[in-house]
């Protein structure tokens, strides 16, 4: 029961501060569930985030599910997916219903724009420790870079780099 | 009505993979165009609005589309519609996962798509660093963002406050001025 309770807190918490899309979020993610509390480890962490980015939804939310799910089965990924929603329907509710005078409130504006460069910063620290772990020899950085010319150059949809990222691990790790 | 909104935004969650800006012609399309609780005006303006309140675009979204067409028990409809496949989808894989997770081959798989995650990250950054704009300020802040939270440790949250309060006495005194 507590740790349901904190895990529900726990996602309150990322929730409310879930600024700037799935990517930002990650690294508040990061934060809390690996280094804070030890629920999962960095490297199923990146195995959820790619699970993540390959199914519908959003990715604040799917790995919010998966992550409660490792830590409390089926509650548990309740538990985490209502916590990680809460704060962003409850704000967004308010917004809407005091839409007008919300609409030109230069405080909100003020602060909002000074937040939308962190995420920037947010996002780059996510994929820093993310690159830590999972590019561990030169067949990663070799894949990694693929990947990356793949969907800049060659404009990939992201969901097929993933499964060519999978056939590769198989023909790198598996075959060679 | 209620389970129309709750069906509508199901069917919206259950189909956007890659995330908000990917959903949002597919949110247009069935809000404004097919069920037409919302004019196309009302709807961009909706985005303007929830786009940056914290939280996934689609659900921010679904919320105030809900909200303006049956109150607040449309706006409940409406989120949970748009959470619900989400949610049912990853628990069926995290229930499938763990069952194959020690496979040989789904560890040699799951090898070659770490990597590419971190890749995946990166490309996010270059494009959106490319819609921000590269100048001082948006340069300045991400990187102090970034070395504060990787040298200094940081907490995320910590570092979002800080750029809150000093967006908010910058730019008010831009204002004044």
């Amino acid at each position: 029961m507590i740790a349901l309770l904190k895990l529900f807190l726990t996602f309150l918490k990322i929730g409310a501060f879930s600024f700037g899309g799935g990517y930002a979020v990650l690294s508040l993610i990061q934060q809390e569930v690996i280094e804070n509390n030890g629920w999962i480890s960095p490297e199923d962490f990146i195995d959820v985030v790619a699970i993540a980015e390959m199914t519908p939804g959003p990715i604040a939310v799917n790995s919010s599910t998966f992550v409660g799910f490792k830590v409390g089965a089926l509650a548990g990924s309740a538990v985490a997916t209502l916590g990680v929603v809460l704060m962003p329907i409850a704000i967004t509710l308010l917004v809407t219903i005091y839409y007008n005078k919300f609409k030109h409130l230069d405080q909100v504006t003020w602060v909002i724009r000074g937040i939308r460069p962190a995420v920037l910063g947010l996002i780059g620290a996510a994929c820093i420790k993310i690159g830590k772990v999972s590019i561990v020899d030169y067949k990663g950085i070799i894949i990694a870079l693929l990947i990356f010319t793949g969907v800049y150059k060659l404009k990939i949809n992201p969901i097929i780099a993933i499964l060519i990222s999978g056939v590769l691990g198989v023909i790198f790790y598996g075959v060679l | 009505m209620l389970f129309d909104i709750f069906l509508t935004f199901f069917k919206i969650g259950s189909f956007t993979i890659g995330g908000g800006y990917a959903m949002l012609p597919i949110i247009q399309k069935e809000v404004v165009d097919n069920k037409k609780w919302l004019g196309e005006e009302e709807f961009l303006d909706s985005i303007a609005v929830t786009n940056s309140l914290p939280g996934p675009l689609a659900i921010n979204c679904a919320t105030f589309v809900g909200y303006r067409t049956a109150g607040l028990k449309g706006a409940i409809s409406a989120a949970l519609g748009a959470v619900m496949p989400s949610f049912l989808i990853i628990l069926a894989i995290a229930m499938f996962f763990t069952a194959i997770r020690e496979n040989p081959i789904v560890e040699h798989v799951f090898a070659g798509i770490r990597p590419a995650v971190a890749a995946l990250i990166a490309f996010a950054m270059v494009k959106l660093t490319k819609s921000m704009g590269v100048n001082f300020v948006n340069i300045s802040v991400s990187v102090s963002v970034l070395l504060l939270i990787l040298l200094l440790d940081f907490h995320p949250i910590v570092t979002i406050v800080i750029c809150g309060v000093l967006g908010f006495f910058l730019l008010r005194k831009e204002t004044k001025v």
